[in-house]
């Protein structure tokens, strides 16, 4: 999946978290994450923003996370809100989501 | 006549060394000045009274923090002694909260280069938990510092209090005047033990003040300043009042709990804590007492507005009241003759003469951290970084018949039921009962407690479970690390040191 334009997804509620997506000009990935658990929970999120963008197929592209504490569930479902409308994907397949 | 005596007072051995009279303003001079002999202890500026008062680099300046995040005394003080050019003093101040941010510029500067407090909050926290003193900080609980003060460590050669109004001697308390806070329980000590005691006052108000928190016989000099706190900020932060459902159904089961604790007896006492479910669960007792026809004997504190609530409608009989934590607390202090302002050598010091903790039956407290041994944490967060205070915690959870610690299983992503807690403030042989909104844990210590819960139908979980719960929602949390220096010391207590808070790793 292709990020083609900036995109936003979830807010910055306690245990929730804000997700910004957008372009870049080089065919990588450069993923920024900010957290209040970072020192606790820093890594977890990486990986869990990492597995779900690969899943995705999202290869290039600004990914900038700023987490309040939210669980893996949440994060997860933020990164491909975000990912879906920063792709501009007007037919969603639900069943690979899961 | 005076020479003669005189002779007789130095020829007689047994009378050698005694003064002989002069006359009766000898020693009392201002008697003979109409004016002075009213007015002799108030000072025109605080600098003066400091000159007065004899303080020296070195010496232990305390405060009270009654007004909470409103206090204005202490950040202005301090300020003041920094521009007298003062250095190296030891601040002891009953606790410091986020408001006191100011003080790191002072700490840098070494002005202050000693604390000893109940707690801290914000920025100076994170300050000082990243290594900003050279001396760690000394964290005692409300009864302990009366403790360490009686004892003889911590020594306080000046106290600054702050009060909305006094007369012109000195009587002063916190339910007269402007910026009223209500019960002065911590400065009352400081009043008593204090080498040197200046009263800051907002008002000066018609002799004879009463009733006199603090009496004119504890206090040395007396300056008028603009403003001592904001008492609209009392409660705010750890004295809140709450709305959110998560933390109103765990303090609908700690109302619960306390209804089966097999202390829900007529003539019963209670303690709330300060944290939003603690406060709350007095929200969930009135219809509880009302259906089984009970009432409280007492109820100790931190007294806040749904304590007072109760009392009002005559289900709690007296309020024995340390901190007020809101202004109906503080009205309550002034209006009801059942309420009653106590110090916290009254409170909660262990090596009192008699402590009002030690007749508590059922107290609530909150809890940053709970492991699976039940022993909490009030002071660090799970990130290492102090923002909490120790308080009352440790005096009544040792004293009380039952102590129920609330707490969320986990706060955003943060679990509070941990294997190892990251500081012990209270031990875990002092807590009865853990009520979290995803289940209720009874330490195995009270298997008369666990009994009594279960059939009354509660969900009680071993804390194993609790833990394992919270570890299956949150993930496990990565170990937290430290440096090897020591920036905090938790002394219980009984003086002793129960903790220690190492710098974290930056």
């Amino acid at each position: 999946m292709k990020i083609v334009k900036e995109a936003l997804a979830g807010t910055l509620e306690s245990s929730d978290l804000l997700v910004k997506v957008a372009p870049v000009t080089e065919e990588r990935l450069e993923i920024v994450i900010e957290s209040e658990v970072m020192r606790q929970f820093g890594a977890q999120i990486r990986k869990v923003v990492e597995e779900t963008l690969a899943k995705l197929g999202v290869s290039a592209g600004q990914i900038v996370v700023e987490d309040k504490g939210a669980l893996d569930c949440a994060i997860r479902a933020r990164i491909q809100a975000a990912v879906l409308r920063g792709a501009d994907q007007q037919q969603i397949e639900w069943s690979k989501l899961s | 006549m005076n020479a003669i005596l005189n002779q007789t007072l130095l020829a007689e051995p047994a009378l050698k060394g005694l003064e002989v009279f002069q006359n009766f303003a000898q020693h009392t001079p201002y008697l003979k000045d109409a004016q002075q002999k009213l007015t002799r202890k108030i000072v025109p500026s605080l600098e003066e009274a400091v000159r007065r008062a004899g303080l020296k680099d070195g010496m232990t300046i305390s405060f009270h923090h009654a007004f909470r995040e409103g206090d204005k005394t202490i950040n202005n003080v301090v300020q003041l002694l920094a521009d007298m050019g003062f250095r190296n003093l030891t601040l002891a101040s009953s606790s410091l909260l986020s408001c006191n941010a100011p003080l790191i510029e002072h700490i840098r500067n070494g002005v202050v280069t000693r604390i000893y407090t109940s707690g801290m909050r914000g920025k100076l926290a994170e300050a000082i938990s990243n290594g900003l003193m050279e001396n760690p900080v000394h964290i005692h609980s409300h009864g302990g510092r009366v403790h360490l003060i009686q004892s003889g460590e911590l020594k306080i050669d000046v106290a600054f209090l702050g009060v909305s109004a006094c007369d012109e001697f000195g009587n002063a308390n916190g339910v007269s005047g402007k910026s009223r806070c209500g019960s002065l329980g911590y400065a009352k000590v400081d009043a008593q033990f204090a080498d040197k005691v200046i009263l800051l006052t907002e008002e000066f108000v018609s002799f004879p003040n009463t009733p006199a928190s603090i009496s004119q016989d504890q206090v040395d000099y007396i300056v008028k300043v603009e403003q001592v706190g904001d008492p609209s900020k009392i409660s705010v932060g750890a004295a809140r009042v709450t709305s959110n459902p998560r933390e109103l159904m765990i303090a609908r089961y700690a109302a619960d709990v306390i209804e089966h604790s097999g202390y829900f007896k007529n003539g019963f006492s209670l303690q709330t804590g300060s944290g939003a479910s603690s406060t709350a669960a007095t929200r969930f007792l009135e219809h509880r007492m009302r259906k089984a026809d009970i009432k409280a004997a007492f109820a100790l504190g931190g007294i806040t507005g749904g304590i007072v609530d109760l009392h009002r409608k005559g289900l709690i009989e007296k309020l024995i009241d340390t901190q007020s934590f809101d202004a109906d607390a503080a009205d309550s202090l002034r209006e009801s003759p059942n309420h009653i302002e106590v110090s916290t050598n009254e409170y909660a010091n262990p090596s009192s003469k008699g402590t009002y903790c030690d007749r508590v039956d059922v107290v609530i407290l909150s809890a940053l951290e709970i492991d699976l041994d039940f022993n909490v944490n009030v002071i660090t967060g799970s990130d290492g970084v102090m923002r909490g205070a120790s308080g009352g915690h440790s005096d009544v959870a040792a004293a009380a018949n039952l102590s129920i610690v609330v707490a969320p299983l986990i706060r955003s992503r943060i679990p509070t039921v941990v294997k190892h807690v990251t500081t012990v403030v209270t031990p875990g042989e002092c807590v009865g009962v853990l009520v979290t909104d995803h289940g209720i844990a009874v330490n195995p210590n009270r298997p008369d407690v666990a009994e009594r819960l279960k059939a009354a139908g509660l969900p009680v979980m071993t804390i194993q479970e609790l833990y394992a719960r919270s570890v299956s929602i949150s993930g496990e949390p990565a170990p937290i690390e430290f440096l090897d220096r020591i920036v905090g010391v938790i002394r219980y207590r009984d003086g002793s040191v129960i903790d220690v808070v190492r710098q974290v790793k930056p």
